[in-house]
């Protein structure tokens, strides 16, 4: 306990307001009438639907699988029946809908079959796959999949495994509850990870006005594994970034360039080493996390809550007043207001503060920036939010990076302090996020550049080659006017595709370009003109006539392209949704047009 | 005195040597204007600038053939942008500008004809012959040149919806006060 403390710079201190939800223990909240469990609910790649309406599902199911490495399944938090795979308004700031699988619980509660495994039989590799598998993901708010962090780095020893329960962010205390009352998994957890990184010294970092919190896990590492340490931290704001407490903790400075590993260090949240625990010792996926509920309510107490269940009915269990005027999801300094509390509980969904304007006074109106420096005295990442404001503000979003507004973890201390009530964070937000747009954009346009230039390169390599055709035609032409004809004799029409020759032309091999001009534009009137009487006398359809076999595929496809309408965003899954609808017969068109 | 002039003018034939050799010998393949003017046009390649794709274009403003307001789909963006690097002052766009959009062939109408695959200059639909035909909506530059050709008239334009993985926290609004 007497281990060298040290100091992360800037922070503030605000009014914790903890005290008031940890008089009950954790409840467990009721299910609800439906559960709308949202498919993409970790950093990475969006999981696809595994069930559709109409199939009866087991707790624990497995109901969207991880699609790439950054990735985690999601599960069915209970025994129901689907009654849909839609959009549904998402748990995000901006209030747009999310692919969810809807989940109508029979009420039986009946577990699929559970597999606990002993991880030390496992290779190492196996491991990191089964906590994907049982979506084991960041539980602190950012909901990066724990297993993508459980590689140690090739040239680094793994010095310190850094465990965060500083839960420093005022009014929550879903992770001090949780240390409070289920300490041992959480240390059995720490083995688990432990062993992964294959971490020379563990150390768990506490806020000291945590004391029980403490006091548990002291208890519960005495009698599992004594050499792990408990530290308790000064309480200050942001001690629970992950930056931060490995800083508080081992001193280490960890550049925004470079991952903690690179450095001999890995940070966890206690609840999420808790679900790991969960899901290897018990066989048990993530299906239902802690959630505070706090603030203007009647009854502030931690819940256990499935995951998917909607916030409205959450919120009511804590009986929220009558002037509650909005809810905020996360904590008051890095969380945001609810656009909509139909939303579902997700793993990210740490705590809900009923807002009111007595505790939430709005803001008095921005002023201009005297320029004081209090913004970057309080800023722990030592940026200078006073120039990242003036440069985000004129959108001269280059000069915003020049000052490293990448490195800005929006934990708002900057805003807290300026005596100006500039919104800070919402200005770098809103340049991070156009950044990324331009980023996203300037990547596009290097990709189409790069395809109109290999298409006009094929373009002219065409041409070529069929100019030269024509010229060898012309020849063997000449040359078959002096021989008596022979059909059998003629050259073999060209494997031309098929749009360079319509099938009147095909087998003319002599004929001039324009004449192949001539006719091929004849070619397509007459193929316009019998469309578009088709048209008329009725909508055409390329999908009459079909044979049982072809319709059930047809239905599959399009249930396939409904699901992954939200999904466009990966190339790959562009193409994989061109072949798909196009039927086997379709090659792409680089390859028809090469042949 | 003599000396002097000697040892100046010797001076001044080795570096006048020195650089000419360096401009041989590091001389800068391809226009870096027309390159770093490439470079914003937004490639989405459709010729509403009347030049036949973007780099022709880019070409054009560096020889100081074209003004800098004629991409539509570099909207005033790109103006500011071309504005900044050339010198010249910003001027509007000679059109409206459009949100983004993306073509959506309708598959129950497309008679599989193949003339918007040659229409494409990103090959972006992929299809064959009699076959129906579809738009690879991530490689679509929204260039409306696939519209036209389609005899059907089964090729639409739509604009991208927002959705929670392009959406943008939006510049923040508040009310300034007076300073007293
Ligand atoms: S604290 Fe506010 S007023 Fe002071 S320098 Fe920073 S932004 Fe400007
Ligand atoms: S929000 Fe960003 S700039 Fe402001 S104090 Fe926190 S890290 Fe620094
Ligand atoms: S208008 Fe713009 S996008 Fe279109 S070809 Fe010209 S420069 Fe390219
Ligand atoms: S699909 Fe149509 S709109 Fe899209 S890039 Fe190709 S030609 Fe342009």
């Amino acid at each position: 306990m007497l281990a060298k403390l040290f100091r992360f710079k800037g922070g503030v201190k605000p009014q914790t307001n903890k005290a008031i939800s940890v008089h009950e223990p954790i409840g467990r909240a009721p299910l609800p009438a439906r559960l709308f469990v949202p498919l993409h609910q970790s950093i990475g790649g969006a999981p696809n639907p595994l069930v559709q309406a109409g199939d009866s599902v087991l707790k624990g199911q497995l109901i969207g699988a991880a699609d790439a490495w950054v990735s985690a399944a999601v599960h069915a938090p209970t025994s129901g029946r689907v009654l849909a795979v839609e959009e549904h308004v998402a748990a995000h700031p901006s209030g747009l809908p999310t692919l969810c699988v809807v989940i109508e619980p029979d009420g039986r509660d009946e577990w699929i079959e559970r597999r606990p495994v002993d991880h030390h039989s496992l290779p190492p590799e196996r491991v990191r796959e089964l906590l994907r598998d049982a979506g084991v993901v960041g539980l602190g708010g950012a909901a990066f999949p724990s297993h993508a962090k459980l590689t140690p780095a090739r040239a680094v020893a793994m010095e310190h495994l850094v465990i965060n329960g500083a839960e420093c962010e005022p009014f929550m205390t879903c992770d001090d509850m949780l240390m409070r009352e289920r300490a041992d998994e959480i240390v059995r957890g720490i083995a688990i990870f432990r062993e992964l990184l294959s971490a020379r010294e563990v150390l768990i970092g506490i806020e000291d006005n945590k004391q029980e919190a403490i006091a548990a896990m002291q208890e519960a590492v005495l009698r599992l594994a004594p050499d792990y340490r408990v530290v308790a931290v000064p309480t200050r704001y942001p001690a629970g970034g992950a930056k931060q407490l490995i800083r508080v903790l081992t001193g280490k400075e960890v550049p925004a360039s470079r991952r903690s590993t690179e450095l001999g260090v890995q940070c966890f949240n206690v609840a999420t080493v808790y679900t790991a625990y969960r899901a290897l010792a018990c066989g048990e996926p993530v299906l239902s996390r802690i959630v505070t509920l706090t603030g203007n309510v009647e009854r502030p107490r931690n819940w256990e809550v499935w995951l998917g269940t909607p916030m409205r009915e959450v919120v009511a269990l804590a009986r929220p007043r009558a002037d509650s005027s909005s809810f905020l999801m996360g904590g008051p300094m890095m969380g945001f207001e609810i656009p909509d509390l139909d939303a579902p509980v997700v793993k990210a969904t740490n705590c809900i503060i009923a807002a009111s304007p007595a505790l939430f006074p709005p803001p008095p109106p921005e002023m201009p920036c005297i320029r004081c420096g209090a913004c970057a005295e309080a800023c722990p990442h030592e940026l200078q939010p006073f120039e990242l404001y003036w440069f985000a503000r004129a959108r001269n979003f280059g000069k915003t990076q020049e000052y490293y507004i990448f490195d800005c973890i929006e934990c708002g201390c900057c805003s807290y302090v300026c005596p100006s009530h500039i919104p800070l964070v919402q200005y770098f937000r809103f340049a991070k996020s156009e950044i990324w747009a331009r980023e996203r954009e300037k990547q596009a346009a290097d990709a189409a550049k790069e395809r109109f230039e290999l298409r006009n390169a094929r373009a002219e390599r065409e041409q070529a080659e069929k100019a030269e055709r024509l010229a060898r035609a012309a020849s063997a032409k000449a040359s078959e006017k002096r021989a008596p004809p022979d059909p059998g004799n003629k050259p073999a029409p060209e494997s031309a595709p098929a749009v360079d020759q319509p099938p009147a032309a095909a087998g003319e091999v002599a004929m001039t370009a324009g004449d192949a001009e001539a006719i091929r534009k004849a070619a397509i009137a007459a193929a316009i003109e019998r469309a578009r009487s088709q048209r008329e006398s009725a909508q055409p359809r390329n999908t009459d006539r079909l044979s049982a076999g072809q319709q059930r595929e047809i239905a599959a496809v399009e249930a396939r392209r409904a699901a992954r309408s939200t999904a466009a965003t990966a190339a790959a899954s562009g193409t994989a949704a061109a072949t798909d609808s196009g039927g086997a017969a379709v090659p792409p068109a680089g390859s028809r047009r090469d042949d | 005195m003599i000396s002097a002039l000697a040892i100046m003018a010797l001076g001044a034939v080795v570096l006048g040597a020195a650089l000419g050799y360096a401009s041989i010998r590091f001389r800068v393949e391809g226009d870096p204007l027309v390159e770093k003017i490439e470079a914003i046009l937004p490639q989405t390649q459709c010729g509403q600038c009347g030049y036949p794709g973007c780099k022709p274009y880019a070409a054009a403003i560096s020889a100081g053939e074209a003004d800098i307001n004629l991409c539509p789909p570099g909207g005033m963006d790109g103006v500011r942008k071309l504005a900044d690097l050339l010198g010249r002052e910003v001027k509007p766009l000679e059109a409206e500008e459009k949100p983004k959009q993306i073509a959506i062939i309708d598959e129950q109408t497309c008679i599989g004809c193949t003339l918007c695959i040659q229409a494409c200059p990103v090959d972006a639909i992929v299809g064959a012959a009699k076959q129906m035909h579809t738009i690879i909506e991530p490689l679509c530059t929204g260039c409306e040149l696939c519209v036209k050709p389609c005899p059907v008239e089964c090729i639409s334009m739509q604009p991208i919806a927002e959705n929670i993985d392009n959406w943008k926290w939006k510049y923040p609004v508040f009310e300034i006060k007076r300073a007293a």
